[in-house]
């Protein structure tokens, strides 16, 4: 199901002004502190009306300012994961658990409770008060609460920022599989691009109460635009592959496109796609085969556009196979090796350039 | 001394229970309503309101019975709509007692129903309406679960504070034997006369066990409300 959201809103001290539409998968919407994210996902739940505009997920209308329709937030169905977690403090673990279901008078589904329940690791937590739980605890019970309401969209405010990096790591495989498994959207906010990079499908950019990008991940990630918002060490590629299953000295062969490069060693299934987070400036230029060189990815590519400014720095954007990328370089490197829109080069990637936190399921 | 009561102080303590219970009774719902109104809504007049509320606290009780006095009187405005159109005499009676305790304990109850719904974080009302809960739904199932104990505490406050009203209900509805004289004014009765100062003592000490009582009772809802709220 598509989410198309075309709303402005004014407060006294800023504006929001936010034009997007997403597919179903999960949504990264980033932006620095105070940019507006909770408030454009308050309006998409329907705890804030805005003054302008229309919001459809699918075929239903949640708000339409010229027919006048808005749908209270219980007839939207939107499942969401509260920053500050708003667990129901006079009722327990599992009550806080069952309650939408029990509001909306649904069958019990012991099966996909007791799912989500191992999942999020809860079982030991069932008979506990609210305010016994640390806060690790209560994201994961508010997560579990927004998917046991049986949502057709999923918000998620910044849902693992109090979470260990150990408690991030089990939990993100899940958002994984829910986002391959489930007709579900989902929109995950996050002031940092490096938690969601490795899930999003999509991403929306926003500064200052509007949305300055969005589009799908791969897009965004390889526009130099998106560098101005993101910050240069943000942006670069988002490589889709599968491994070969060749292993060999810790590192792990996987295709990307019509290359082939080395990453550290992938656990897990062998033939699962991959997403790889490349940064732009990993990247280094050549424009002869290199000989002699540590690097063990060469990829052969072709630029495709030279942005850039004022200042030292210039963006690349390159195409390896069906892939883009961009490679920052000096102002000066771009003179030197006499790079156009055309020219045909080599990329080089460092192997131990690409952290584990690089590579996400695909 | 002999601290059990006689029949004459029975009396007293048992219209003073009863005047105090309805008092109370009849105060909840408009306590609940202008509490839930000063805690959440903002509107035009609310200043006016809290002030109006508080009154009582502030004046002399004196200027209350009188006020009391003049409305509800059999001359009053009020008082003649009431015995006009449905019969109803206040003054002197213990129906005008109540009043005058419903009246004075009022910013009581007020004050800590009020404390208790501001305790109540609003957000997650607005959590429980994203899980698919109508407003009606979300305030029995939210909001009042987690207010009650904080209610109760009120109600029991306002409750005491009926118990020793004195001045108003002295003013408003003079102090007849079964009829208005509550525990204070059956107090104030015996130390009039001679050799009444034991019936008197007697009072006394029936009158601060049953503050200390409700004062106590009132504390553990309170504390209830507080650990409802935090999860504990």
């Amino acid at each position: 199901m598509n989410l198309s959201v075309d709303i402005r809103h004014s407060f006294s001290e800023f504006t929001l002004n936010a034009g997007f539409d997403v597919p179903n998968g999960i949504t990264g919407l980033i932006g620095p502190s105070g940019s507006g994210k909770t408030t454009l996902i308050n309006a998409i739940a329907g705890i804030l009306r805005p003054d302008h505009g229309r919001i459809n997920l699918g075929e239903c209308q949640f708000f339409n300012e010229r027919i006048g329709t808005c749908l209270t937030p219980q007839a939207r169905k939107v499942g969401y994961v509260f920053q500050d977690y708003r667990l129901f403090p006079h009722l327990n673990v599992a009550k806080n658990l069952d309650y939408g279901r029990w509001i909306r008078g649904l069958p019990n589904d012991t099966a996909k409770r007791s799912r989500t329940v191992e999942l999020l690791g809860l079982e030991h937590l069932l008979g506990r008060r609210i305010g016994s739980l640390s806060g690790g605890e209560k994201a994961r019970v508010g997560i579990a609460r927004a998917l046991l309401s049986n949502p057709q969209l999923l918000l998620m405010d910044e849902p693992l920022a109090a979470l260990d990096a150990d408690r991030k790591k089990e939990i993100l495989p899940y958002l994984e599989r829910l986002r391959d498994e489930a007709e579900l959207p989902i929109i995950y906010v996050s002031h940092a691009l490096d938690e969601v990079i490795r899930l999003a499908t999509s991403l929306v950019i926003m500064k200052d109460g509007t949305v300055k990008m969005s589009g799908a991940a791969k897009d965004v990630i390889c526009n130099a635009d998106s560098a101005t918002f993101l910050g240069a060490d943000a942006v670069g590629a988002l490589l889709s592959g599968t491994p070969t299953g060749l292993v060999a000295d810790g590192l792990s062969e996987i295709t990307v496109s019509s290359a082939k490069i080395w990453v550290p060693e992938i656990s897990g299934d062998p033939s699962r796609k991959l997403r790889i987070r490349v940064r732009a400036n990993d990247i280094i230029l050549s424009r002869k085969p290199p000989e002699g060189l540590s690097a063990l990815n060469v990829l052969p590519a072709k630029v495709t556009r030279i942005s850039g400014g004022m200042d030292a720095a210039r963006m690349v954007q390159l195409s390896v196979g069906d892939e883009l990328m961009l490679a920052q370089l000096t102002a000066r490197s771009v003179h030197a090796l006499e790079l156009d829109k055309g020219t045909d080069c080599f990329a080089i990637l460092k192997s131990v350039a690409v952290s584990h936190n690089d590579i996400g399921g695909g | 001394m002999d601290l059990g009561l006689g029949p004459a102080e029975w009396e007293a303590v048992r219209l003073s229970l009863w005047v105090s219970m309805w008092a109370t009774l009849a105060s909840l719902p408009f306590g609940l309503l202008v509490a839930f109104a000063l805690a959440r809504w903002r509107f035009p007049g609310r200043a006016l309101l809290n002030g109006l509320v508080h009154l009582p606290l502030i004046l002399p009780p004196v200027v209350t019975g009188y006020l009391l006095l003049s409305l509800f009187g059999r001359r009053g405005p009020l008082g003649q709509i009431l015995e006009q159109s449905f019969g109803i005499t206040i003054a002197f009676q213990w129906t005008g007692a109540a009043l005058a305790a419903a009246i004075m304990g009022f910013p009581l109850m007020v004050r800590a129903m009020r404390l208790a719904i501001e305790a109540v974080d609003p957000k997650l009302e607005e959590a429980a309406a994203t899980l698919g809960a109508s407003r009606i739904t979300i305030f029995l199932t939210v909001t009042l679960p987690l207010v009650l104990p904080g209610l109760i505490a009120g109600a029991i406050l306002g409750f005491a504070k009926a118990l020793g009203e004195f001045g108003a209900t002295i003013t408003f509805v003079s102090n007849i034997p079964g009829q208005t004289q509550t525990l204070p004014s059956a107090i104030y009765a015996f130390l009039q006369v001679p050799g009444g100062e034991n019936a008197a003592l007697r009072l006394v000490v029936a009158s601060i066990a049953l503050a200390m009582l409700a004062l106590a009772l009132s504390e553990w809802f309170a504390k209830a409300a507080a650990n409802r709220v935090a999860g504990r």
